[in-house]
């Protein structure tokens, strides 16, 4: 027996999914999810073998969701149109079903599945999810995950960022946060004009920042609005003073 | 394209057709007082006239068809110069075959007949100027209309494009909705299909820029929420409002529903608990005010990300259709976004 779990804020598209999987009885669906907060702990309690999401959900969306969990299932994506997200799956080969979808078309994607071939690869996934933060949607917010709870950062209250081992540490008025994420992964997905990496482990959301200080030779400190102090190196100095027009 | 010409109406016509025959009466008077008889001075008018006539006629309508933009004025005075001595030259001919022997007027005809040249080439060069500024009149007018043509055209375009946009997700997701109800309760599914089928003909209405009363457009709105209700019928509550005396007022149409799609947009998904979306309508002086709150999670997102493609489709449509930015504000309390949207009314 195989576990499922179906994410969707439509009550009527999980009923389809439903359905359409009466003619699968190894697989059994274990839950159904009205949001990506309930996703999250649905697939951390049940470790389900395949996951059907919604991309289009309250708060936050099906990839953003998705990030969160540390290792992902297999997913088979539904979504009744967004550019972005096609684009995503279309670039990685992933599988996704566009709504409305038939019998036929589903069963295509539960073969891809059993096959192991597509829906499940996990570095495809993976890019997928990359390619997806830079949509206009998810670049303005962050979401992260502090213990069991999901928090969403809007951009303009991050003040800076700072690499910390595996993960990036996001400071903000409420503290740090951090994300399973690199700073080059950041720095591809963040507004170039707002966030400027100053230093290898450092960026800084330039709206915030008041002054540049010479500090040690050839390196500077940026201090910020907040009175925290951003390292910034010879080559940062010199981004930031092209971003800032000085 | 040729302009139309300035002897095109009959009032034009008959007040050129007076003008010469009093100018020919007035040379007949001055032949006579100079001692010529009646046959000869009214020959020599007539034969003039009559050849100057058509020669003026020629000019403006040469003018008419051949429209010269360089050196147009050097070029309007040659043409006039030929025309004017070719009618002397025909008029001489003609008047010297018709009185051959009579010396005493041919004399005088050789010897005025410089000062007919000048006076012929006066009247020629003054119609031509005459009917060269008509035609720039024309043409300008011309270009006017279609200039006028071209921004009406381009406005409607604009304003039809603005109507028609329909988020595909609303299309795509209710299309799946019925999909669901074909199985589980087909008489809702059909319930379904008519509503969306009543909606979009409601969209698609010929009728590009016309104004409906309030209780028609919100009869129109009802079927869009009805369709989002079987969406999210679990999350999704409408308290819509108004006053018996409003209903009948005029609003252009589908002017409220990409308001009430993009509350529902932002209260949805802006938060994971049931939703009310409030709609009232009133009247404040000589304005239908229509207002429209949708709560949202002040934590995550700012009211900012509001204005939406929604409002500001709406906004271009009022400035397109009322010259006006200020029919159009939003403001917001701590988990409440509210639009409001005022409506002129024609007193």
């Amino acid at each position: 027996m195989r576990k499922a779990i179906i994410v969707d804020d439509e009550p009527l598209a999980r009923s389809v999914i439903r359905e359409y999987l009466l003619p699968y009885p190894d697989i059994q669906v274990v839950q159904e999810c009205n949001d990506g907060f309930e996703g999250i702990k649905a697939i951390l309690q049940h470790q389900p073998d395949i996951v059907f999401l919604d991309i289009q959900m309250p708060k936050i969306n099906g990839f953003e969701m998705l990030e969160l969990v540390e290792q992902p299932p297999a997913v088979v994506f539904t979504t009744a149109f967004d550019e972005y997200a096609i684009r995503a799956f279309e670039s990685h080969a992933v599988d996704y079903l566009l709504k409305p979808f038939s019998q036929e078309r589903f069963d295509i994607a539960m073969k891809k599945w059993m096959d192991r071939a597509s829906p499940l690869a996990a570095p495809a996934t993976h890019a997928l999810l990359e390619e997806a933060a830079q949509s206009p949607q998810q670049n303005q917010r962050i979401v992260v995950k502090t213990g069991s709870k999901i928090k969403i950062i809007p951009i303009d209250e991050v003040h800076y960022l700072e690499a910390a081992d595996d993960y990036v540490k996001i400071h903000t008025k409420e503290g740090a946060f951090l994300k399973n994420k690199t700073m080059s992964h950041f720095e591809k997905v963040l507004n170039p004009g707002q966030f400027v990496r100053t230093h290898r482990s450092y960026m800084v959301n330039v709206h915030l920042v008041t002054r540049i200080e010479p500090y040690e030779k050839e390196n500077y400190l940026a201090q910020l609005k907040t009175g925290a102090q951003v390292p910034v190196s010879k080559s940062g100095y010199a981004k930031l003073k092209t971003v800032l027009g000085i | 394209m040729a302009s139309s010409s300035p002897f095109a109406t009959l009032k034009n016509k008959a007040i050129y057709a007076v003008a010469w025959l009093a100018w020919a009466l007035m040379n007949v008077r001055l032949l006579r007082e100079w001692g010529f008889d009646w046959d000869v001075a009214l020959a020599d008018s007539a034969v003039n006239n009559i050849l100057l006539a058509i020669m003026t006629l020629l000019v403006s309508n040469h003018l008419r068809y051949y429209r010269p933009k360089k050196g147009k004025y050097l070029y309007i005075f040659a043409v006039c110069g030929i025309k004017s001595i070719l009618s002397m030259l025909a008029a001489r001919y003609i008047l010297t075959q018709l009185f051959a022997g009579h010396t005493k007027y041919l004399d005088f005809l050789h010897k005025s007949m410089p000062v007919r040249l000048d006076i012929a080439f006066l009247v020629i060069i003054c119609i031509a100027l005459m009917s060269e500024l008509w035609y720039t009149l024309q043409e300008q007018k011309e270009r006017e209309a279609r200039q006028a043509d071209a921004e009406k055209l381009a406005r409607e375009a604009e304003l039809f494009k603005l109507r028609q946009q329909l988020q595909p997700h609303f299309l795509f997701n209710s299309l799946n909705s019925i999909s669901a109800l074909v199985t589980l309760q087909p008489a809702q599914a059909r319930k379904m299909i008519q509503q969306l089928s009543d909606f979009l003909r409601g969209t698609m209405k010929k009728e590009e820029n016309q104004w409906i009363s309030l209780e028609d457009e919100l009869q129109h709105l009802q079927l869009y929420l009805d369709i989002e209700k079987v969406r999210f019928g679990h999350r999704l509550n409408t308290d819509v409002y108004s006053e018996e005396s409003v209903r009948t007022m005029q609003l252009p149409n589908m002017l409220l529903q990409p308001l009430v799609e993009n509350a529902i947009k932002f209260g949805l998904y802006d938060t994971t608990e049931p939703v009310t979306i409030r709609i009232s309508a009133q009247k404040e002086g000589s304005y239908l005010v229509i207002a429209i709150h949708n709560p949202f999670d002040p934590e995550t997102s700012s009211p900012k990300q509001g204005t939406g493609f929604g409002l500001s489709s709406v906004q271009r449509r009022l400035y397109l259709l009322f010259g006006r930015n200020d029919l159009l504000a939003t403001s917001h309390t701590d988990n409440q976004f509210t639009t409001i949207i005022k409506i002129p009314q024609a007193s």
